[in-house]
């Protein structure tokens, strides 16, 4: 199969990332050579292969849903590129 | 006393304990050796204020019983740490100063090391070459127009320049140990579940693993020992005893049974490559070791695999980075929406959206099946083949790169072509198995060549020991000329 234009905008789109028109183009041919790459895949007959979900002989460990080292606002809004007293800022959502 | 910075770090510990040399007087050797490379542009951040104020305190009242007394190391700069600038080398986190320490950082400082910098890689790890970096590329010490390899290539470039005694990397499909090769250095990514994910910006988090990158092989075990370790805060942290590994050291390797696959000679590999395979052949066989021809039939698709495997993961992992809570924010876009979009496209470099792109399709709706799911499935039958080989065999050995270090520029044009540096690599990150890359020889341009080991699951010690009986035997000598200063 092959990616066009419009996919690659859409799939842009998807993962919000702008994309300038200019770019689209050899993104599109980039795209296009590494799922030529990838799909050699299909020369394989999986029909009978367990997925491989994860590669540990064990299972994710659980813990107590219990906070452990809170009271870090004040550092954890630090980084935060606009701050407003307490909270995250964003653009306005709701008109 | 002689310039102590072209020391092995075994060497330089024993020189502290024996007070030959103080913590201040190394830290300052390096800092000089760092301000006289800025050509290289290994570093991202230095933090010489803050290393002087640890060498001192170290110095004033030392503890020679730790496992890195008073050393100073720079590090990747994917780990996190706390109060110190950590950019991934992306701009998205060009001013992103962490509130926590990577678990794998703590656990070198508790050994008695301290920071000296931050070592610039590629964007997100996401690159061979480290031409991916946001903050520029890095060079070689080995030539001036050649790539340091990558992600890990500040990591390299640093370690071969003697501006950090050891350090440590990432390695997701390759970025500790193609860098390694490429600068003539040891490289171990070590089994998944080793070293605590805790606190290292993530990638691709079912393939992510920290390993040291060091100058010699004890080095190496030191280093492992100081960093590894179970982890509460990584639900994936094996819980098993810590193991002695430099002590355990022991070269002594007769009578251990050799997987050599045939799958690793591949179409165009120089000569160079293969003889030097052969080098390392003999030299374990003359050591008492057994060579058995083994088959992994699902090599070729790893690559395949890895690149559908990892951008997934890595397409839902840097969905974190949207401009709200940290990092870089786009001054333009006027709604919320665009405000995302134009955060991430002005934050991340090409390779990155390439890989975020690639990541969104394979597992979006009506594409999972044919994509992702596929990539699971052959992911296990590449696993299957290193299980069912290592029921007959206790390493495998072979290159680590198809290639020497290739020249800035050459292969930023085609993705694919970049990809395939990473062949010999990537299927051990795919099995989980830890593998170790170490110096064997050089090409007929005299740039240096790696070999590698890979082991069963939890076997570092194994690979190690053959490393250590190999790296006495194989006559390398890393002889890097000075040329930056």
């Amino acid at each position: 199969m092959s990616l066009d234009k419009e996919k690659i905008k859409h799939v842009a789109k998807l993962a919000r990332i702008s994309v300038d028109e200019a770019k689209v183009e050899s993104l599109t041919k980039d795209l296009n050579s590494i799922f030529k790459f990838i799909e050699q895949l299909n020369e394989l007959n999986t029909d009978k292969v367990e997925p491989l979900t994860s590669i540990l002989n064990q299972s994710l460990r659980s813990r107590k849903d219990e906070i452990s080292d809170g009271k870090i606002r004040e550092k954890i809004l630090k980084n935060s590129p606009k701050e407003n007293e307490e909270f995250f800022v964003v653009p306005k959502v709701v008109e | 006393m002689a310039d102590i910075t072209n020391q092995s770090l075994n060497e330089i510990i024993e020189n502290v304990k024996m007070k030959k040399v103080s913590s201040t007087e190394l830290t300052k050797a390096y800092i000089k050796n760092i301000e006289s490379a800025k050509k290289l542009n290994a570093f991202v951040t230095t933090t010489f204020d803050q290393a002087l104020d640890k060498a001192k305190q170290f110095d004033n009242k030392p503890n020679f019983d730790q496992l890195l007394p008073g050393i100073p190391l720079a590090v990747k700069d994917l780990f996190c740490t706390e109060n110190t600038k950590t950019t991934a080398g992306s701009n998205i986190l060009n001013n992103f100063i962490p509130s926590y320490e990577s678990t794998v950082t703590k656990n070198l400082w508790d050994n008695g090391s301290f920071l000296l910098g931050k070592l610039n890689c590629d964007e997100f790890a996401m690159g061979s070459s480290n031409e991916t970096s946001h903050y520029g590329n890095v060079i070689n010490p080995v030539g001036d127009q050649l790539v340091p390899g990558g992600s890990s290539g500040g990591s390299s470039s640093a370690l071969a320049a003697d501006l950090t005694p050891a350090t440590i990397g990432t390695d997701t499909g390759g970025s500790i140990r193609q860098p390694a090769s490429f600068t003539g250095t040891v490289g171990l990514k070590p089994t998944y579940g080793l070293c605590s994910r805790w606190g290292i910006v993530a990638f691709a988090s079912s393939l992510d693993q920290a390993g040291p990158m060091t100058k010699t092989i004890k080095d190496c075990a030191i280093m492992l020992e100081s960093m590894s370790g179970f982890d509460e805060k990584d639900s994936t942290s094996i819980n098993k005893k810590k193991e002695q590994y430099s002590k355990n050291l022991k070269g002594n390797i007769k009578g251990l049974k050799i997987g050599i696959p045939k799958e690793y000679r591949v179409d165009n590999m120089p000569k160079e490559v293969d003889e030097l395979w052969e080098k390392g052949k003999k030299i374990l066989k003359d050591l008492g070791a057994q060579l058995i021809d083994i088959s992994l039939p699902h090599t070729k698709y790893a690559l395949p695999t890895y690149y559908i495997v990892a951008p997934a993961e890595a397409s839902s992992n840097l969905a974190r980075y949207d401009g709200v809570r940290y990092g870089y924010r786009s001054k333009q876009g006027k709604d919320l929406i665009e405000m995302y979009e134009k955060t991430r496209s002005e934050g991340f470099g090409d390779e990155v959206k390439r890989r975020i792109l690639i990541g969104t399709y394979v597992l979006s709706s009506g594409y999972y099946d044919a994509y992702y799911l596929k990539a699971q499935k052959v992911r296990q039958l590449i696993k299957k083949d290193f299980d069912d080989s290592f029921k007959i065999i206790d390493a495998i050995l072979t290159p680590s790169t198809p290639s020497s270090a290739f020249k800035i520029g050459e292969k930023t044009n085609d993705p694919v072509s970049m990809y395939l540096n990473d062949i010999f690599t990537v299927p051990v990150n795919l099995a989980g198995l830890p593998a170790l890359s170490m110096p064997a020889g050089v090409d007929k341009q005299g740039h240096p060549l790696g070999l590698q080991l890979i082991g069963k699951a939890l076997d570092e010690q194994k690979i190690l020991n053959i490393g250590y009986a190999f790296e006495k035997n194989c006559g390398f000598k890393n002889e890097i000329k000075k040329w930056w200063s």
